[in-house]
């Protein structure tokens, strides 16, 4: 494949800031001090960033506001909102405008303070005229939807789901930075309260705030730099529908093409992938998308869990920071899990580091199962 | 004129007619509504009337906390093929299952549009 200049761009610095709560705090501050963390890892400066990648959660215009908080002129403003999966497009989009020479240092940024501003997940988008007479809760009822189909025709059982839950815990408490640390037994999973079957409260993200940040540039200047640069290998996205009444197969979503093709850039295979990040704002997606990104074959990937598979100690590491389940998830969580890739890749998760991991996916979805969009990485 | 997708469904609910918009050359339907064809770009929509025959794909119960009751949500295939989000009525909630055949019906709430919702379909097993 010639599509994707493969290796040739490196994420060179990685912030993160509030990602629990953080009163007093507006999203761009967020952001911003993500962003700082994020040049001062690479030792790069403002100076320096000539494209920038934001998306903010409530304001349309975010990029533009955001490029002002940080009195910069980038060359490119790339205001991107399909989602949460968002940030896995910038870093293919960057990946481009870099190998190009259109930009030199693109800085990806994201930050959310809906947990403390609103205390809850806060809708961005417009309602839809032929689905809110149902009274849908948006989006959590058309993932639950698809985690009811997906029983259905594969006969799972709410307990491997639950196995998805557990594991993001269990990860979780090894994570200084993950918010939720408590224990969770197969017992608190299944006595919780009901939300919309077959989700309870556990098959559901958390709702924080945060900030993060991610800083790229091309891999020949990144050798130069002060962190130890992480080569993005491939990157691809594809969107489906927007609605869950558009998707073609409830059980099956276009991760399927956005990793196929991300897979064949990077000229790896799943079997290749020793870490996988994948955006779980409720338990179903992690379900799908192993399935989807060839880690188990449809059908299986409930079983796949089974018996803390996923889990530290498993026989595969998957989330490792505790994912949007149990670490963080300011609304848009496509970018933390850019960042634990990367963490992990450069050996600095201490107590849930995976030895010698030499190549991780990080993998995004927006809206309702609608945008997803996969990122091979390599040390 | 391109037809106008949003303001002639809720049109046609009034009027009592559950209709969908269908490709005018191949009489292919489709939904929501749109004023193109989808996939295709043509302009030539026309509306078809909907059979009101469906069959449950997915369902979920959404729990609400006293004294708000608990409702459903679903997604009906039509038999026409397109797929609606939609609420099965008429049964518990908890009785709803995938597959079940049902019925369409128009509900129109005091001062809100009409929308179509489902009923368990008469003599299904």
């Amino acid at each position: 494949m010639t599509d994707f200049p493969r290796g040739r761009t490196a994420i060179v610095g990685a912030g993160t800031f509030g990602t629990g709560r953080a009163p007093g705090y507006s999203a761009s501050d967020l952001a911003g001090i993500a962003t700082a963390r994020a040049l001062a890892e690479a030792g790069l400066t403002l100076a320096d960033v000539d494209g920038l990648f934001f998306c903010h959660g409530t304001d349309t215009l975010g990029g533009l506001s955001f490029a002002q908080y940080l009195g910069i002129q980038p060359k490119v403003t790339d205001n991107n909102r399909t989602g949460g999966s968002a940030f896995q497009t910038m870093v293919e989009n960057a990946a481009y405008l870099l190998d190009a020479g259109a930009i030199d240092c693109a800085l990806i940024a994201y930050g959310s303070n809906q947990a403390s501003a609103a205390g809850k997940l806060v809708n961005t988008v417009q309602p839809n005229p032929y689905e809110s007479p149902y009274r849908p809760m948006t989006p959590l009822t058309s993932y639950a939807l698809a985690a009811q189909r997906y029983l259905h025709q594969y006969g799972a059982r709410r307990e491997q789901l639950g196995e998805v839950a557990l594991a993001a815990r269990a990860w979780a408490q090894l994570n200084p930075e993950a918010y939720a640390r408590d224990p969770l037994s197969m017992d608190d999973y299944l006595g919780a309260r009901p939300i919309n079957d077959p989700f309870g409260k556990y098959d559901c993200c958390l709702v924080t705030d945060g900030g993060a940040a991610i800083v790229m540039t091309r891999t020949d200047r990144a050798r130069d730099l002060k962190a130890r640069p992480v080569r993005v290998l491939g990157a691809a996205a594809e969107t489906s529908h927007r609605e869950i009444m558009c998707m073609p197969d409830l059980t099956t979503t276009a991760a399927r093409e956005s990793g196929r093709r991300a897979y064949a850039r990077a000229g790896i295979s799943a079997a290749d992938v020793d870490v996988v990040m994948v955006y779980d704002a409720f338990t179903i997606n992690t379900v799908l998308f192993l399935e989807d990104l060839g880690f188990c074959p449809k059908g299986e990937g409930a079983r796949f869990v089974e018996g803390g598979a996923i889990a530290p100690g498993g026989r595969l590491a998957v989330n490792t920071n505790g994912g949007g389940l149990s670490c963080t998830h300011p609304g848009m969580y496509g970018l933390f899990a850019l960042i634990e890739a990367v963490r992990q890749l450069r050996g600095e998760c201490g107590d849930r580091q995976v030895a010698d991991a030499q190549v991780a996916l990080a993998h995004g979805n927006g809206g309702v199962l609608s945008s997803q969009a996969t990122v091979i990485l390599a040390r | 004129m391109p037809i106008q997708p949003d303001l002639e469904w809720h049109q046609h609910l009034a009027e009592g007619r559950f209709m969908l918009c269908a490709d005018a050359a191949t009489g292919v339907p489709f939904y929501p509504p749109r004023a193109i064809v989808p996939g295709k770009g043509s302009e030539d929509v026309v509306w078809i009337p909907a059979s009101g025959r469906g069959t449950v794909y997915s369902s979920t119960t959404v729990y609400k906390r006293l004294p708000e009751t608990n409702y459903n949500v679903a997604l009906v295939d039509l038999a026409e093929g397109p797929r609606m989000m939609s609420r099965i009525e008429g049964i518990d909630p908890a009785d709803v299952v995938i597959g079940m055949a049902v019925t369409a019906r128009i509900e129109w709430p005091e001062g809100g549009d009409p929308f179509v919702v489902f009923v368990p379909a008469e003599g299904a097993e």
